[in-house]
């Protein structure tokens, strides 16, 4: 039996018992199931009417239900579309779930309510064909509007060598390139005001300033900008389609690539999820050593980021000094985990490995080193009055934009909101630290700097703290489902040996059970929903990335600025486009 | 004999020179900014890297020179050809030394302002040609800010032709014997320098082609020579703007122990260093910015320092 919580009661009382179909997870969120013609109603009242409400739309997605199998107590369903939302003021989120069956597999949209459920939902419809009624511009994010078949559907194939050879024949050729033609009323853009025509300017998905393939149209009058409309997917490589057909174990690699100057740290959400589905608690020493190694990377990351920054206003050196320290994090990250941008070194259960020898020296001298360089660089960039006069007031946002948007991290403390999940809701041992939560106040382009710089001081004060007090102690946990599994003992039991052989052969079998774990990552709150049905593999993986929402606020940022501006706002807002595509 | 083959002499030895900088600029650019960026720049081809110059006119020379099928043809390649042009005829007023000239005109000043307006059309004309809309943005910011800061460029020049009393260069230089123009002429100097940073559109002022957010701006379409004229036409800019502020305001090629044309171009050298530091230091500020600088700040001060060296120069008659 499920314990009542408040918002349960609280929405009892409002809609009646009848209303909804509880479920218990392995996360503790309060899982409800709604019926299609009450969640508009029950979202906005968790939005607007309830005491300490649900600000924040935090994840919009589905589930295609059609061949799970271990569905205790669920209502039947053929898709599910779950929506998840955070309250800030009970530090508490809510899961509701809308359960559709074929062929009527439609409900209606919340984009009014949410402005962030725009392309939320039209990701759900393009990767499981679910339409929303009353959606004001319903048409593939992700995919190319050519694509045929909605891809995160069982039926789908995974791989290509499933799909039959590639073949391009003319008439296929000649059709792929005119749906390429630029049409503004496609993308819900106007060709002209009153008394004049607009100019449509394509900015990449090969540009300098986008920092990645992504493509952007302006609508401009003149060099300012009077709409923009982000053309994201080029970067998609279905990573949550690729959990759907690796084992538990290896999917780790995959998820390094998705914020890609992460490193590590995108393995912690999904082993964390892991480790709680299959109800593994880790050594101490294996919080400590995830922690600093995240610290680490959130450092590296935030310096390309600077350097970049730097770069997108038109000073061409910093990113050169900020490079070359950053391969002195990689230097660490090198000697203790083998690899360098993407390790994959956390594990189910633990790291790879131990620290090696005389990793302590070497982190404590990038301690001590480093702070100098951040102060030089502040007068070089921070306090530079032509950097200045790029940044200041560009790209404002208010804090009540930010959360009604979706934004998390960095983006959304330099509007003023203190809100970080490390504090907030203390993962892997994060209050066993001291630290602080910098913000900022005016959310424009230089504010989302000065929090970026002061949380690397944040940073580097955490991994000083962890190299003083490591403790001791194995760097995996003693447990049967610990990939791979500790092996002193192998040689020993018969048993340990199966379980090892099993282990690293077919993977661990996760107990059936549902999860979502978010961390504080480099751009913003990464979280992994992951489902199992008791298998070696994951039945849904859904990745909650913070670039998706912040690049469904470019248009609100850059509306009213000029073509220099939108680059210098691209770059503020640090996002990394396999983070917005997965 | 030699008199009458003097200014053709002059031609060769000028060219030469000039021909020699700005590749070598190219050169020195790319160290210079290594250096200053913890890296190490061009080091493989030759000594030091110095072949990379040779090698990269290599391959400008054997790559294809595609010209759009969507540009104005005729004006197309008229474009790289006027900065070239331009900027290679100023030099024709340039004194190397007390003697050492093409031409000594008596207006050489006015005929370097011509020179340098006529350059805007190259970059103007260019991203108008290009029929490309980030080239074109390019060669509009050009536009404007060559009308922003062709204005006050000319008027900063005036203090120093006021105490000179002439347009003649060699004369300007001669007035510079005993104190260098750079002093009384503080306001003036910077005015003009700021002004050529602009006109040769380099870092803070490298609007028109701005490589963060129009890529290449007015020379995106450009490939093989065409490009080369571009890029070798940048670097003749440097150089003449560089010539230009030794000769009004650091007292030309006065100097002791050396001979004139030595001290002339090591203090060139010195300017031309100059120019690769502020890009390695920079940022670029956005285009209305520059332009309300221009405009709002520097036609100001250009104007007072023209009306107090007047004022000067009158009273002290």
């Amino acid at each position: 039996m499920i314990a009542e919580t408040e918002v349960t009661a609280e929405l009892h009382a409002r809609f009646g018992e009848a209303a909804f179909h509880e479920q218990s997870t392995v996360d503790r969120i309060p899982t409800l199931w709604v019926s299609r013609d009450t969640i508009r109603e029950v979202v906005s009242y968790l939005k607007s009417e309830v005491d300490q409400p649900y600000a924040m739309l935090y994840d919009l997605t589905a589930i295609d239900e059609r061949t799970r199998t271990h569905r205790d107590h669920q209502p039947d369903s053929d898709f599910t579309v779950v929506y998840h939302l955070l309250s800030f003021d009970r530090n508490e989120d809510i899961r509701l779930k809308v359960a559709l069956h074929e062929p009527s597999l439609s409900l209606p949209s919340i984009s009014d309510i949410w402005t962030s459920a725009n392309w939320l939902e039209r990701e759900v419809w393009d990767m499981f064909g679910i339409t929303f009624d009353g959606h004001p511009h319903l048409r593939r994010i992700l995919m190319p509007t050519t694509w045929k078949g909605h891809p995160l559907r069982k039926e789908h194939p995974a791989r290509a060598t499933e799909m039959g050879p590639f073949q391009l024949p003319d008439e296929k050729q000649d059709a792929e390139q005119e749906a390429l033609h630029f049409r503004p009323e496609e993308w819900g853009m106007k060709t002209g005001g009153p008394d004049t025509d607009y100019m449509f300017l394509n900015l990449g998905p090969q540009h300098p300033g986008t920092h990645g393939v992504l493509r952007i149209m302006l609508q401009l009058d003149g060099e300012e900008i009077i709409d923009c409309v982000p053309d994201i997917g080029y970067h998609h490589r279905g990573a949550e389609k690729m959990g759907e057909r690796q084992s538990w174990h290896t999917y780790i690699p995959y998820t390094d690539r998705i914020d890609y100057l992460g490193g590590v740290m995108n393995n912690l959400p999904y082993v964390m999820a892991v480790e709680k589905m299959a109800g593994i608690e880790v050594p101490e020493r294996v919080e400590v050593i995830r922690i600093m190694m995240c610290e680490l990377f959130r450092i590296a990351s935030h310096l390309v980021w600077y350097g970049t920054f730097a770069q997108d206003v038109g000073i061409m050196s910093p990113v050169f000094y900020m490079f070359n320290d950053r391969e002195r994090i990689f230097d660490i990250v090198k000697a203790i985990c083998g690899g360098r941008m993407h390790p994959s070194w956390f594990r189910i259960g633990g790291v790879a490995a131990d620290l090696p020898k005389g990793w302590d020296k070497m982190i404590m001298d990038f301690v001590q080193y480093f702070p100098k360089r951040l102060r030089e660089w502040d007068k070089m960039v921070m306090k530079n009055r032509l950097f200045k006069a790029r940044t200041v007031g560009i790209g404002e946002v208010s804090k009540d934009e930010c959360v009604d948007w979706g934004a998390t991290g960095p983006f959304l403390r330099a509007a003023g909101f203190q809100w970080d999940f490390r504090k907030r809701r203390p993962y892997s041992g994060y209050d066993r630290f001291e630290f602080e939560i910098p913000t900022a106040e005016r959310g424009d382009s230089y504010d989302r700097a000065i929090v970026r710089v002061a949380e690397m001081f944040q940073s580097l004060r955490i991994v000083e703290q962890c190299v003083k007090n490591m403790p001791a102690g194995p760097y995996k946990s003693d447990h049967p489902l610990t990939t791979p599994p500790l092996k002193e003992k192998t040689m020993l039991h018969i048993e340990t040996l199966i379980d090892h052989f099993l282990g690293v052969s077919w993977g661990p079998v996760i107990p059936p059970g549902e999860c979502f774990v978010g961390i504080e990552a480099t751009k913003g709150n990464n979280g992994y929903y992951l489902i199992s049905d008791g298998s070696t593999i994951s039945y849904r993986t859904r990745i909650r990335t913070p670039s998706f929402r912040h690049m469904q606020m470019l248009p609100l940022l850059s509306r009213g600025h000029t073509v220099a501006d939108v680059i210098a706002i691209i770059g503020s807002i640090d996002f990394v486009l396999a983070d917005i595509d997965r | 004999m030699i008199d009458a083959y003097w200014p053709i002499l002059m031609i060769v030895f000028v060219l030469a020179v000039v021909m020699t900088i700005a590749p070598g600029m190219i050169w020195l650019e790319r160290r210079m900014l290594a250096l200053w960026q913890d890296r190490y720049g061009p080091n493989r081809v030759g000594p030091f890297g110095l072949l990379q110059v040779a090698a990269d006119a290599i391959k400008m020379i054997f790559k294809e020179d595609w010209i759009p099928p969507f540009a104005d043809k005729a004006t197309f390649i008229l474009a790289p050809c006027i900065i070239n042009a331009t900027t290679l005829l100023a030099f024709a007023v340039i004194p190397f030394g007390p003697g050492w000239h093409i031409s000594d005109l008596s207006v050489g000043l006015l005929f370097f302002l011509a020179m340098s307006s006529l350059g805007v059309y190259s970059v103007t004309l260019a991203g108008w040609a290009s029929n490309n809309k980030y080239s074109l943005l390019g060669g509009l910011r050009a536009a404007g800010q060559m009308l922003a800061y062709e204005v006050f460029m000319g008027l900063s020049l005036m203090g120093v032709v006021m105490m000179a009393g002439s347009f003649r260069i060699s004369d300007i230089v001669e007035a510079q014997q005993n104190v260098w123009f750079c002093i009384p002429q503080f306001l003036g100097f910077f005015l003009f320098f700021t002004a050529g940073v602009a006109e040769t559109h380099r870092l803070p002022f490298d609007l028109p082609e701005a490589e963060a957010e129009l890529i290449a701006g007015f020379h995106a379409e450009y490939s093989s020579l065409k490009f080369g004229m571009f890029f070798i036409g940048e670097y003749i800019g440097i150089t003449l703007i560089s010539a230009l502020v030794v000769l009004l305001y650091f007292g030309g090629w006065h100097g002791p122990w050396f001979h004139p044309v030595v001290w002339f171009l090591l203090k060139v050298f010195f300017f031309l260093v100059i120019f690769i530091w502020m890009r390695a230091s920079f940022a670029r500020p956005r285009y209305d910015q520059l332009i309300a600088f221009g405009w709002k700040l520097m036609f100001p001060l250009a104007l007072l320092n023209l009306m107090v060296t007047g004022a000067v120069v009158l009273a002290m008659r």
